[in-house]
């Protein structure tokens, strides 16, 4: 299937600069798995990254420097190379990495938590205090309420399929909002979308029953 | 020691190139025209040599080899890191870790993917991410199933992947300033997009957009070199 909505390539400039911070970094690097476009762009940045790093005005390192590196080498099992951990992975998964690893599993193995209205979600952990992520998971057919932002929100399709008035988002694409943006996503039919969204404040809601509920489901 | 010891490091480099990447990093001439902006005074190694000893690091554990990506390199990591705020010590410290995974990951390093150069400035962003948030820089993992695979690459992905390194160089000195100091400042200060905006008291957008441009034209001439390379064979 091939991916129509892309991410911005500032995002993948601070992507690439280590510039962005954990959350929205997880959301890239997941996309960039099942996206080779944007993969191809990422490496250019980095590219880029590269090509500046190289000109910098060299600091000098201590005297020693070497020689206490090649002694951390000899005395440890540090001189061995890496291999790469996961050499052969024949079974086929459906979250990517780095996804995957930080939930703990794949798709089967997830313990989804109920968020209301008919939709699951799973909190993820990370370092940023403003920003949240999550994995939701919403049943096919069913809309989101209607929602506005008070900042930005990135929303990455992994399973089904979710429609806003901008077009269809499938696996892979990434959904874009900013407080501009009121929007209604609805679920697709035949299939429950789960997606993982990334976001820097709270929704607004526009119906009183979901500003009601919205302290209790914390999203 | 050190002045003999370097004495000879500082000749061995191109017959590393010649024994363990013969056919990778020596074989295209063309790319030789392009070397001349490389030239910058403080580097005494060309990105070939570089390339040539990161190979030989990979292959068999090369120490001297070791040795001169350890003198361009090392120094600098520690200024990328003083840049974005480490102290003298801490970049040592950084230093060091960064070099112990270019030799452990040396195996891994891909010339047809990417230059030395980039290859060194990830891990060091990593390190430095890891050291400073306590975190890891999130990436996809290249041998994931799930992974949807890169088109198929050009016959020579290697000379083309060369080839813009040295495009890249060149075209970034050919930036206007303000787009200059936009990219220094993405990639240096770890600011994001809204705050190199405020930094500098302009709209976000305007920030946005002057990035876009650089990396446009960046990219513009990438992209008229690969079409030149997939011409060539033909010509």
């Amino acid at each position: 299937m091939k991916i129509s909505h892309h991410l911005p390539q500032e995002t993948l400039l601070a992507y690439g600069a280590g510039s962005l911070s954990e959350a929205w970094s997880l959301l890239v690097a997941t996309h960039l798995a099942l996206c080779p476009s944007c993969r191809e762009l990422a490496n250019s940045m980095e590219g880029i990254g590269g090509a500046l790093f190289n000109t910098l005005a060299p600091a000098a390192v201590s005297y020693d420097a070497f020689d206490k590196l090649m002694q951390t080498l000899d005395d440890s099992a540090l001189d061995t190379p890496l291999v790469d951990k996961n050499p052969v992975r024949a079974a086929p998964a459906i979250l990517p990495e780095p996804l995957r690893s930080r939930l703990g599993g794949d798709l089967y193995a997830l313990k989804w938590r109920r968020l209301g209205m008919g939709v699951f979600h799973i909190p993820i952990k990370t370092s940023d205090g403003k920003v949240s992520a999550r994995v939701l998971k919403v049943p096919a057919g069913q809309p989101v309420p209607m929602h506005s932002h008070n900042g930005d929100e990135m929303t990455l399709v992994l399973v089904g399929s979710f429609l806003t008035y901008q077009g269809s988002f499938g696996r892979g694409d990434v959904e874009l909002a900013d407080p501009s943006i009121e929007h209604m996503p609805i679920a697709a039919p035949g299939e429950d979308c789960i997606c993982l969204a990334v976001t820097d404040a709270p929704l607004r809601f526009k119906s009183l029953a979901a500003r009601l509920l919205q302290p209790f489901l914390g999203i | 020691m050190r002045h003999s010891q370097n004495a000879v490091f500082m000749r061995e480099p191109r017959s590393y190139l010649r024994l363990v990447v013969a056919g990778q990093a020596t074989s295209p001439t063309s790319e030789e025209g392009h070397r001349s902006m490389d030239d910058a005074p403080t580097r005494e190694f060309d990105a070939g040599d570089l390339r040539g000893c990161l190979c030989a690091v990979g292959a068999c554990q090369d120490r001297a080899a070791f040795r001169v990506l350890f003198d361009h390199f090392a120094p600098r990591v520690k200024a990328y890191c003083q840049r974005l705020g480490c102290t003298p010590q801490l970049a040592e410290e950084l230093v060091q870790e960064t070099m112990v995974k270019v030799w452990r990951k040396a195996n891994l390093f891909d010339p047809a993917k990417s230059a030395p150069s980039t290859w060194i400035f990830r891990i060091a962003r990593n390190q430095r991410i890891d050291a400073f948030r306590r975190e890891d820089h999130p990436e996809f993992d290249p041998s994931d199933p799930c992974l949807i695979p890169d088109e198929p690459q050009p016959a020579d992905a290697a000379l083309q992947q060369r080839q813009s390194e040295a495009l890249l160089h060149t075209t970034l000195e050919t930036l206007p300033e303000e787009q200059k100091l936009l990219l220094q400042m993405s990639f240096f200060q770890d600011m994001s997009h809204g705050v190199i905006a405020e930094t500098l008291n302009l709209p976000l957008g305007t920030v946005k957009s002057r990035l876009r441009l650089a990396m446009a034209k960046l990219r513009a001439r990438l992209d008229e070199n690969q079409v030149s390379v997939v011409e060539e064979p033909g010509h």
